[in-house]
């Protein structure tokens, strides 16, 4: 998939399918029994499929009991410490009677698993849940019937525990999975509506599990793209220019002759020098002196907002009800304000890396990307091969955020590959990682709100510049509404891409201040305000949970604020009250509390959900009070953590997450959904500790101060 | 010029060929194959790298190989007995005080260090001695849980 679509796709509402290209698996396989999931017109699953139903080869996962009775699971998404090698083995289990110790995640292997458009938009446990615990199902089906017949009795009496099928009334006989598919080679594709538990019969969904690969991640086991070591590998060190998109002029590299051993490479803008021992490349490399010709410098941190606002005309209308017009005259306040919200970078702790050797004419990767399909794509284009001549291969990411669908490390490592001939690996520096970020897009949000004199909402005019639409379709109950998004590509002065619920959170960080504003103008407490006017009963459940669970009523001493935002991401409801201190002196925020209400549907794993809120939100915190970019033009200047803070043990307040219980509906996202209302909610809480309302991100000790002396 | 320098890394005494100014990270992991220390910054700021040497916190891509002559190194791969994790690498397990698990081992070492100094830390006392460790995942606060869990479990055992 092009990197435009993947932005169309992640920028936008994820709900719509993702095509896939013709994989043949099964010949690969041994024995045993294997369930090949291909998406037809169930209407259990419908519209939960991430590939094509045309091709019978075309599948979203499978399953396959082995004849040592354990269980391999299949999967094209990848894990990045968003813990589904976990909820996904966990819901396997669940429908096949096993512990889920036995199951074993294949995940994002290019020529094991199914293909799949990448691991992000919280798609993971929305779509490929389902189909992994259908064809978990069937086989378990398979299973009994073989059992049956082997037993000489009805499948209806007999009943599965810990991969044992056994008879109901107690008699002793038995048998295991690894006997019944011992010898057997059963292929079976799904194509009827599978028999899936009810939620009363779960044993493990819904059940808090710690993550199964906590061990491996604590003894320092767990694979990066950058712990693999080959015979004969040499460590790539490329030499970049100091400005983003910069051209190549020429190269002067007469002094790598004081460095034995080695090897300048040259593909167009690419250069970079490679040796079997890193720290002499690292060396080498800084002795290369490149000419680049930089673009213009259009905009800094300081000017981009006008500057977009300025340069982006086209826009089309995302949402619009009623009339304007109408609502400015049923309006007896009208509130504008502008909000604004600057560059953010991923900064995973992994940087991106990728290591590859050719065997022959095949070229074998393994690289930190939520991509692997994509990349084998990316690959074979680059590098003009067939795609079957790419494999891309399983491993760990440290962490990834959005950031890491681009795979631009994986193309240089390939292409330095290709031209010296050896096993290579890449790994970007932190400054490197900085630079070639696709970053958060700065964003304007431009409001315009009105209120009757009711305190009911008359007027919503939103313009978003460059944030995306993603979670705008207002819940808010308003009669008269406008949402219109500008933006245009490649407007931006450093590489923009998807940021963890792209868009979403300044988006919301501007509605949710917005309400605030209005209601602090009506004199309207405002939990009340937004009991008033939402009618999406989803989200007042979520609200008034979250309003509970935080005690909204209770008393705050001086210098403390509390403050609600709400949002909607990936299919999940979201509330958050956020309690803040604020030294007026300093200006410098203290987090108190989080609590963050969701309704994301059926919770698979309430721990591993816990775990990704807690974890959202504490990144989010990030993004709300201290990540700013600083840059001129392409010169990006936050190069490392020294000058681009990210949040810290002592600024992480207590969190506390809960959830709607909906055991029997369809899971929503996870991943994504509790960030976006990180900046809205220490935004409100701010200005209600203190008086001072910021409207950009990243709410400064100085930005808060410059709002205080205005009194 | 190559010279040979010797040290003593998770117990058993080691010896590079090497020039002296070469990063301790670059050799554990390329040299030396011990990948479990990861590379997260390169400038000391964020902790992936740590390691302990002579019971000292130290971020191993801040430091020449020719200063750890004659030391004694600890790293992630060294912490546990066999197939039995250390009480913190336990700790960890139970409180599931990790995610993508980049940033774990040097965690796991900072906080080995910590509790080598200060066995029964108040949680201000895990934020303090914790800070310079970054986690973008977001899991600070299941971290100082697990390590002071680690340390009443540690002090059971004396």
């Amino acid at each position: 998939m092009k990197p435009n679509k993947i932005d169309e796709l992640y920028f936008s509402d994820v709900n719509e399918p993702i095509r896939l290209g013709r994989r043949e698996f099964i010949k690969k396989l041994g024995g045993g029994i294997i369930v090949v999931f291909c998406l037809g017109k169930l209407s259990i699953l419908d519209g939960l499929g991430q590939n094509n139903e045309s091709d019978a080869l075309n599948f979203n996962a499978y399953i396959h009991v082995k004849e040592n009775g354990r269980i391999n699971c299949y999967t094209g998404k990848i894990e990045m410490g968003q813990g589904i090698i976990t909820s996904l083995a966990q819901v396997v289990a669940e429908e096949l009677e096993v512990s889920v110790y036995s199951i074993d995640m294949i995940m994002g292997d290019t020529e094991l698993c199914p293909y799949d458009a990448g691991t992000w938009g919280s798609l993971t446990t929305r779509f490929a849940d389902p189909v992994i615990r259908a064809a978990a199902a069937e086989a378990r089906e398979i299973l009994l019937d073989l059992a049956a017949e082997k037993l000489n009795i009805s499948k209806s009496e007999l009943a599965i525990n810990n991969g044992v099928i056994f008879v109901k009334n107690n008699t002793p006989a038995t048998v295991s999975f690894a006997e019944l598919t011992e010898g057997k080679r059963i292929v079976r594709e799904l194509k009827n509506k599978p028999e899936i538990k009810k939620s009363e019969k779960f044993n493990l969904i819904g059940k808090p599990l710690i993550s199964i690969d906590a061990i491996s991640k604590v003894t320092g086991k767990a694979n990066y793209s950058g712990d693999i070591k080959l015979p004969g590998m040499v460590y790539a060190s490329v030499i970049r220019p100091t400005v983003f998109d910069s051209k190549k002029i020429a190269v002067n590299a007469s002094k790598l002759s004081e460095f034995g051993g080695v090897e300048l490479i040259e593909n167009k803008d690419l250069v970079a020098v490679i040796h079997s021992d890193p720290e002499v490349a690292n060396k080498a490399a800084r002795k290369v002196n490149v000419t680049w010709k930089a673009p213009e410098a259009k905009a800094n941190d300081v000017t981009i907002f006008k500057y977009l606002e300025e340069n982006i005309a086209e826009n089309s209308v995302f949402e619009e009800a009623g009339n304007i017009e109408i609502g400015k005259k049923a309006s007896t306040t009208i509130l504008e304000a502008d909000y604004y919200d600057g560059y953010k970078a991923h900064a995973p702790m992994e940087t991106h890396s990728a290591t590859c050797y050719f065997e022959d004419d095949k070229l074998i990767i393994w690289a930190s990307t939520q991509t692997p399909f994509g990349l084998r794509e990316q690959l074979s284009k680059e590098l003009d091969m067939p795609l079957e001549k790419v494999h891309v291969k399983q491993i760990f990411l440290g962490g990834g955020f959005g950031g890491k669908i681009y795979n631009q490390q994986a193309i240089e490592a390939a292409i330095i590959a290709k031209a010296c001939g050896k096993p290579v690996q890449l790994v970007w520096s932190r400054k490197e990682e900085f630079m070639y970020d696709k970053f958060r897009p700065a964003a304007l949000m431009k409001v315009k709100s009105g209120i009757d004199s009711t305190g009911k909402l008359q007027l919503w005019n939103f313009d978003i510049y460059c944030a995306g639409t993603r979670g705008t379709k207002l819940f808010y109950e308003v009669p008269n509404t406008k949402t219109r998004f500008f933006n245009e590509r490649n407007i931006h002065p450093v590489g923009t891409g998807a940021w963890r619920a792209p868009g979403n959170n300044s988006t919301t960080f501007a509605r949710e201040s917005h309400i605030d504003v209005t209601a602090f103008s009506a004199g309207i407490d405002a939990l009340e305000f937004r009991l008033n006017n939402l009618n999406n009963q989803d989200m007042l459940a979520t609200l008034k949970l979250a309003a509970t669970t935080f005690g909204w009523n209770r008393k705050k001493a001086e210098g403390f604020g509390y403050g609600i935002a709400l949002g909607e991401d990936a299919g999940t409801c979201v509330a958050i009250i956020a309690e803040v201190f604020v030294d007026k002196k300093t200006g410098i925020v203290k987090p108190i509390k989080i609590v963050c209400a969701q309704d994301m549907g059926q919770v698979v794993n309430p721990h591993g959900a816990t775990v990704q809120t807690e974890g959202g939100i504490t990144m989010g915190l990030g993004y709300a009070l201290y990540e700013e970019v600083e840059f001129n033009g392409g010169n990006v200047k936050s190069r490392n953590f020294k000058n681009y803070e990210i949040t810290k043990f002592s600024n992480t307040p207590e969190i506390e997450c809960v959830f709607i219980d909906k055991m029997d509906s369809k899971p929503q996202g996870g991943g994504e959904p509790a960030i976006i209302c990180v900046g809205g909610a220490i935004a409100n809480a701010i200005f209600d500790a203190c008086g001072a309302r910021v409207n950009q991100m990243p709410i400064t000790p100085d930005r808060i101060l410059k709002e205080l002396q205005k009194g | 010029m190559k010279q040979a320098i010797s040290f003593k890394l998770n117990n058993e005494t080691v010896t590079v060929q090497v020039n002296g100014d070469e990063q301790l990270l670059t050799v554990i992991r390329t040299y030396l194959h011990k990948t479990g220390t990861k590379f997260g910054c390169g400038q000391g700021d964020c902790g992936s790298c740590t390691v302990i040497i002579n019971n000292e916190v130290i971020r191993s891509c801040m430091l020449l190989i020719e200063d750890v002559a004659g030391k004694e190194i600890i790293t992630i791969e060294g912490l546990s007995n066999g197939e039995i994790l250390h009480p913190i690498q336990q700790a960890f397990v139970k409180h599931d005080a990790l995610q993508c698990g980049f940033c774990t081992p040097g965690m796991i070492m900072n906080a080995y260090g910590l509790l080598l100094k200060n066995p029964t830390p108040t949680r201000i006392e895990v934020i303090e001695g914790m800070e310079e460790n970054l986690c973008r995942c977001g899991s600070y606060n299941r971290i100082i849980d697990a390590i002071q869990t680690a340390g009443k479990e540690m002090n059971s055992k004396i």
